[in-house]
């Protein structure tokens, strides 16, 4: 025990200090968090070129029925000038030319747009939208309703769908399934990423110790199998602490940026918000607590449902995994290390490795949609695809029974691949010069002692 | 009394029989030497003995019973194939390794400080060793094979990579610690250092055990039948007068003196040869020719490796 000890000592510290380790721990986290915050800091940010545009009306019904904004003008030029200000945009200042021609049916109007570049979507989605209202607003004024406007404010509805999980015991826990989806896909991926990295490292590990020669000098002091244990949970310490600070990193940078763009956001929502409630006050509404509950309630659910992931058992289990997944892969990963004499060489022999940790992938992907369904349950179960597709399914709760399946199962083939894995390997790492193939392998598991 | 006993070694590897009933008894305190042409087995004897891989059949005595687990903590073994991890530091990898055979941390950092200071390379300490020479690695290699003073260490072709004067350093060493009372396991192709360091060899070839035994005596028994006759007189008349009793079979002149070698049938008969040429010419020096440890390797391989008709290969 004293010596698997020494031997993760070695590995964990040797592997921690390398340059690579604390460039790759430092900068997944900003990458990780540039994913998160990027995509909310695009959306806060406005098109804040101003620009007019010039509308000619056909029509002579729209006068004034696109609202100004404060980058968008619109001008209402005479149709006389339309050919001569289509052909010369830029020289009379303006961004693009609105022509308005009526139809046949007298209510929808033809509308097209003629400028030098392709006119940005908020644009197009500004006029199309503002036109859209004004147009139904007049064809429901068409029909001559009577108390038009309050039936319209009634009719106004929004359905939001909480959803609650309730256990076998009553207890009812608020959910969110976008919640329960993001971690099911992060802790998958984490998983086969990590095995795929690590599991790349200890074969390079291996096969430098081959090649330095020190094997021999270490293998008289250690029994093989000891120093592969060693070595493998050497690697699953390095990878813990790694995803460790990791996670700690993401979420912190990620708190930190978005902050950062909501503060901005906010102050531009003050703002409308100031306006709504100045114009809502002529009305004598008090809108300040409406916009304040709405919030508030929002913020909320998406807390509660957080809180409720069962944390202690996503957090177990994502350990419980990780570690057996790991040990299991770790071992094929060694003993194919052990067998060559080049990292070149680990290829053809390295795929068989690799295929169900795929596979394992593609079912977690499709997985994640039905996580109860049979083939998230079936793989589940399969050793080799278990972690990774277990750890899909564990945010969505599963039975404690095919939980406890699942773990026995891996835990027994992690064993008897770790023991066939050493077998390999203890004869692999002294064998130089010799042609390395799964056939040969298989020879080498049958030496005795 | 042996320290270490080998009785009756098997090994096979699938069709290859690797060693074949094969014994050695090394004495305490002595050098034992492990000759033999390359793959012959002196490698998986030496791995057997360090429990690296076991024995198909036979059994291995460590002081007197049988080798166990822990006995790795008494043994020290410098491989042929050895290295060092390159990007690991000196000092960094000497305590990780002596904390290995069992030394505590403690222990390790004080003899380490000694050996250190002996060799004086106290400013490698923080070194990596790929920056070191194969030489400078070679001496830290073997710092770390001896750290935890076993009572048995076994050095394979412990000279490669060292230059004369390391070499010598490293010599002086080995009759040091036998001094103080290490038995020491010698494998090598360096016959030279066969002749200077040990006391007992073993000669493995084609897997079988085909000469062991004190040195001295094995080198007697395979060249007390040739003397070497330093004389001043003539040639011919001596050759005349041996008769057929004797053959010589060289005569040249070393350091201006005339020297004859001539075989007798029997040793016991050096007499009756100095009687044939005293009355034809004046001896000046009379020894036995003893045959030096590569010529009785080469002589003893051949002669098995032919009449078993197998190839020197």
């Amino acid at each position: 025990m004293k010596q698997i000890y020494l031997i993760l000592q070695r590995e964990f510290s040797t592997r921690v200090r390398k340059k690579s380790f604390i460039i790759m721990t430092l900068l997944t986290p900003i990458f990780f968090a540039a994913m998160m915050v990027l995509p909310s800091y695009f959306a806060t940010m406005e098109d804040t070129e101003a620009r007019s545009i010039a509308v000619i009306d056909n029509t002579g019904n729209y006068g004034e029925s696109i609202p100004q904004t404060e980058y968008l003008k619109f001008t209402y030029i005479a149709n006389t000038q339309a050919d001569q200000v289509k052909n010369s945009l830029e020289e009379s200042g303006y961004y693009a030319l609105l022509a308005i021609d009526s139809t046949s049916d007298k209510i929808t109007p033809k509308l097209t747009i003629y400028s030098q570049k392709q006119p940005s979507i908020d644009v197009i989605s500004h006029i199309e939208n503002s036109l859209e209202k004004e147009i139904e607003t007049r064809k429901l004024k068409s029909y001559n309703i009577e108390n038009l406007d309050k039936i319209l404010d009634d009719v106004k509805t929004e359905v939001k769908l909480r959803s609650i999980k309730v256990t076998k015991d009553g207890e009812e826990k608020e959910s969110n399934t976008l919640i329960t989806m993001g971690i099911a896909y992060v802790l998958s991926f984490l998983m086969y990423m990590m095995v795929l990295l690590m599991g790349n490292q200890i074969m390079q590990g291996v096969i430098e110790e081959k090649n330095n020669r020190v094997i021999e000098v270490v293998i008289s002091s250690i029994k093989p199998i000891n120093l592969m244990l060693g070595k493998i949970f050497g690697l699953a310490s390095v990878s813990l602490l790694q995803i460790f600070i990791w996670v700690i990193l993401t979420f912190g940078l990620a708190t930190v940026g978005i902050s950062f763009i909501t503060e901005k956001g906010q102050k531009a929502n003050m703002e409308q918000v100031q306006a709504a409630q100045s114009m809502m006050a002529q009305q004598g509404m008090d809108a300040n607590n409406i916009t304040a509950n709405m919030e508030q309630a929002e913020g909320d659910n998406f807390l509660t449902a957080l809180k409720n992931q069962n944390f202690a058992l996503i957090i177990g289990g994502f350990i419980f995994y990780f570690l057996a997944g790991f040990l299991l892969y770790a071992a094929l990963y060694a003993a194919v290390g052990s067998a060559v004499e080049n990292i070149t060489d680990t290829q053809q022999l390295v795929l068989p490795i690799t295929l169900p940790l795929i596979l394992a992938i593609f079912v977690m992907i499709s997985g994640i949609k039905s996580p109860d369904g049979p083939l998230a349950f079936w793989f589940s179960m399969i050793p080799f695809t278990s972690p990774v597709v277990m750890l899909t399914r564990l945010p969505f709760g599963v039975p404690a029974w095919q939980l406890a399946l699942s773990a026995s199962l891996l835990v027994i083939t992690f064993i008897v691949v770790t023991i066939f894995a050493a077998k390999i390997y203890r004869v692999g790492i002294l064998m130089y010069g010799k042609k390395y193939s799964w056939a040969e392998m298989w020879k080498w598991m049958r030496y005795k002692n | 009394m042996n320290l270490l006993e080998a009785n009756g070694i098997e090994k096979r590897y699938s069709s290859h029989l690797a060693l074949d009933d094969v014994s050695v008894m090394v004495p305490k305190g002595s050098i034992y030497g492990l000759l033999g042409p390359n793959g012959a087995g002196k490698t998986t004897l030496i791995r057997i003995i360090n429990q690296i891989t076991g024995p198909d059949k036979g059994e291995v005595l460590f002081d007197g019973r049988k080798l166990n687990a822990n006995d790795i903590y008494r043994i020290g073994y410098l491989p042929e194939e050895r290295g060092l991890y390159k990007k690991m530091k000196v000092g960094e990898q000497a305590l990780f390794l002596s904390q290995l055979k069992g030394l505590s941390r403690n222990e390790a950092m004080k003899r380490l400080k000694f050996w250190f200071e002996k060799f004086e390379i106290q400013g490698w300490w923080d070194k990596k060793i790929e920056e070191l020479s194969k030489g400078m690695a070679q001496k830290v290699q073997f710092m770390v094979t001896v750290i935890h003073e076993p009572e048995l260490l076994i050095f394979d072709e412990p000279f490669s990579g060292f230059d004369p004067i390391n070499a010598q350093l490293i010599k002086d060493e080995i009759l040091e610690l036998k001094k103080k009372g290490t038995t020491i396991i010698f494998s090598t192709h360096n016959m030279s250092t066969v002749e200077d360091l040990c006391d007992h060899i073993t000669l493995i070839n084609k897997s079988k055990n085909i000469l062991s035994g004190q040195i001295d005596e094995v080198r007697m028994n395979y060249g007390s039948n040739i003397f070497e006759v330093g004389y001043r007189g003539n040639y011919d008349a001596i050759a005349s007068n041996l008769g057929g009793m004797f053959e010589i079979i060289n005569n040249n002149i070393e350091n201006a003196v005339p020297k004859l070698q001539v075989k007798v049938a029997n040793p016991a008969e050096s007499n009756k040869l100095l009687q044939s040429i005293i009355p034809h010419a004046e001896v000046v020096s009379f020894n036995p020719v003893v045959p030096s440890v590569h010529d009785i390797f080469i002589k003893v391989v051949g002669e098995y490796n032919k009449a078993h008709g197998l190839s020197n290969n």
